[in-house]
């Protein structure tokens, strides 16, 4: 059995920013990723970031990654163990991690769940064909293996996600024929809409894909219109040729550790789905069990980053550690977090993040 | 309508286009950032404080139009890539436009290139004149173009002649 100060559970912009905090006041920390390398997906962000310079705002996402991961292992108290799947935690504080062909136990004193998020599929007919894929295995294949993953898409969602993968997709030399999303209005940014716009993209709002085309592979795709209940219309379908049908319609909250920890969880569709009841400190209501990122419900990466900090420094108040420099930080951070979140495209956000609280 | 398909209406670019007076001048920067979303990298990037400080880092930037110099530094900086900037007096004919463009392969001077407008249409020929890749750009290039004044309006892109999207 392995004993730790600190454990957090996810590598990617949360687990890496609550590592830097969390290891700086000597307490020993690890910091657990189950793919090959640190920084989540922030590697295969190739925009710049938004926010401001404290968030590394114009700074591409890998780069990001790069810079964080970079710091991380200069830090001498930290423990990084790659390729590490962490697959139960039990009443008595017990943490089983599958690694190579085995399994090990950690035993921390108190943890951070960084988990992230899964990607949303869609129900329609044909969307087990070959083609069919979704905007995050796109973005590994196009971004991190430099594989181009066919010739002409169709991408289900305008939100940031979908609209940013399209434009990717086009830097990749891909033909992207549509961007259809269910809802009355663009969910991105309008910055990026305008962007794959200007390039000839044509944008359907309430447009849903019905159905793939193809018997061995996908070949195209039928879009339908939709009403206001979004049911769809008869009689106004298009068909677009394609090869890819790329879905991005949104990411859930990746929490079964917390519910097998029996946190105590709440539904809140803004935020993704199910998401843990928690404290201002990012608190679960299991003590010492703390989250930071999309798994406490879904953002972008410069808020998890922001909330990956903060969780760092609460976790060491929880362990006792009082240091002015500690609540100076503390302020500063929350600072930035209310500031990104004070516009008007977060009220959702800010409205969501009330009913996660006690 | 933006935010149905993408394409800033007539009214959405008023808000945002200097007047005639001022595009007579000489260059000045366009900012088509529409929506109260977190970011303020233009500010950082405006060495001459042609544009006004933020008070909320979710505001829209507020450009000083006498300031601004048309100098173009702001451009690879916007995360959104929504500036541009516009040299009307570039000749009696035509105007000057600078673009991000993040495409390869890059343009090269005296290329013929397609002018394109918001919906990625075809305007007019267009010619560039600069291309410019500066290290601190972090791979967001700055096409010049120079077309037609009377299209000063409709163009914000172009393409290569033989197309990028596919």
């Amino acid at each position: 059995m392995i004993e730790t100060d600190i454990l957090i559970v996810g590598g990617g912009p949360a687990g890496m920013a609550a590592a830097i905090t969390a290891t700086s006041y000597s307490k020993n920390v690890m910091l657990i990723e189950r793919d090959g390398h640190l920084g989540g997906q922030l590697v295969k962000q190739t925009h710049m970031f938004f926010g401001s310079e404290k968030q590394q705002a114009s700074v591409r996402g890998f780069d990001i990654a790069k810079k964080m991961v970079d710091e991380l292992h200069t830090i001498e108290n930290l423990k990084i163990i790659n390729k590490a799947t962490v697959v139960g935690m039990f009443e008595d504080g017990v943490v089983m991690v599958h690694h190579r062909d085995g399994y090990f136990k950690i035993k921390p004193k108190a943890m951070i769940v960084a988990t992230g998020a899964f990607e949303k599929s869609l129900a329609f007919q044909g969307n087990t064909l070959p083609g069919v894929y979704g905007a995050g295995a796109v973005q590994t294949l196009m971004n991190l293996q430099g594989i181009k993953p066919g010739q002409e898409v169709v991408m289900v969602g305008a939100g940031n996600i979908g609209l940013i993968v399209s434009y990717q997709l086009m830097q990749a030399g891909v033909k992207v024929n549509a961007i259809v999303d269910a809802a009355p209005s663009i969910g991105g940014y309008v910055v990026h809409a305008a962007k794959v716009r200007r390039m000839g993209v044509p944008i359907y709002t309430k447009y849903t894909v019905k159905k793939a085309l193809g018997s061995e592979h996908v070949e195209g795709a039928i879009l339908c219109k939709l009403d206001d209940k979004y049911q769809p219309i008869e009689g106004q379908d298009i068909e677009v040729k394609c090869d890819i049908l790329c879905v991005s319609i949104g990411l859930s909250p990746l929490s079964e550790l917390l519910w097998q920890l029996k946190c105590e969880m709440t539904y809140v569709g803004v935020l993704g789905g199910y998401v843990p009841k928690t404290n201002e400190k990012h608190e679960t209501s299991q003590p010492g069990v703390f989250v930071a990122g999309d798994v406490s419900g879904i953002e972008e990466a410069s808020s998890a980053m922001i909330e990956g900090y903060l969780t760092g420094l609460y976790v060491n108040e929880y362990l006792g550690v009082a240091h002015q420099d500690i609540e100076d930080k503390i302020l500063k951070y929350d600072e930035e977090l209310k500031a990104l979140r004070a516009g008007p495209l977060s009220e959702k956000i800010r409205i969501g993040i009330e009913q996660t609280r006690f | 309508m933006l935010l149905i398909n993408g394409i800033p209406s007539e009214e959405d670019l008023e808000k945002v286009f200097p007047s005639e007076e001022r595009l007579n001048k000489g260059p000045i920067a366009i900012f088509e950032c529409y929506q109260n979303i977190p970011c303020d990298p233009c500010f950082k990037a405006c060495k001459i404080g042609a544009i006004q400080p933020f008070e909320d880092i979710n505001d829209l930037p507020k450009l000083l139009e006498d300031k601004c110099t048309g100098c173009g530094m702001c451009i690879s900086k916007c995360p959104g890539l929504s500036i541009c900037i516009i040299d009307y007096t570039y000749s009696e004919t035509q105007a000057l436009m600078k673009l991000p463009y993040e495409f390869l392969p890059l343009p090269e001077v005296h290329d013929k290139v397609m002018a394109l407008d918001r919906q990625g249409e075809d305007v007019c020929m267009a010619e560039v004149v600069q291309v410019m890749n500066l290290e601190s750009f972090d791979k967001t290039p700055v096409v010049s173009i120079i077309f037609d004044k009377s299209y000063i309006k409709k163009v914000r892109n172009f393409r290569l002649i033989g197309g990028h999207n596919g």
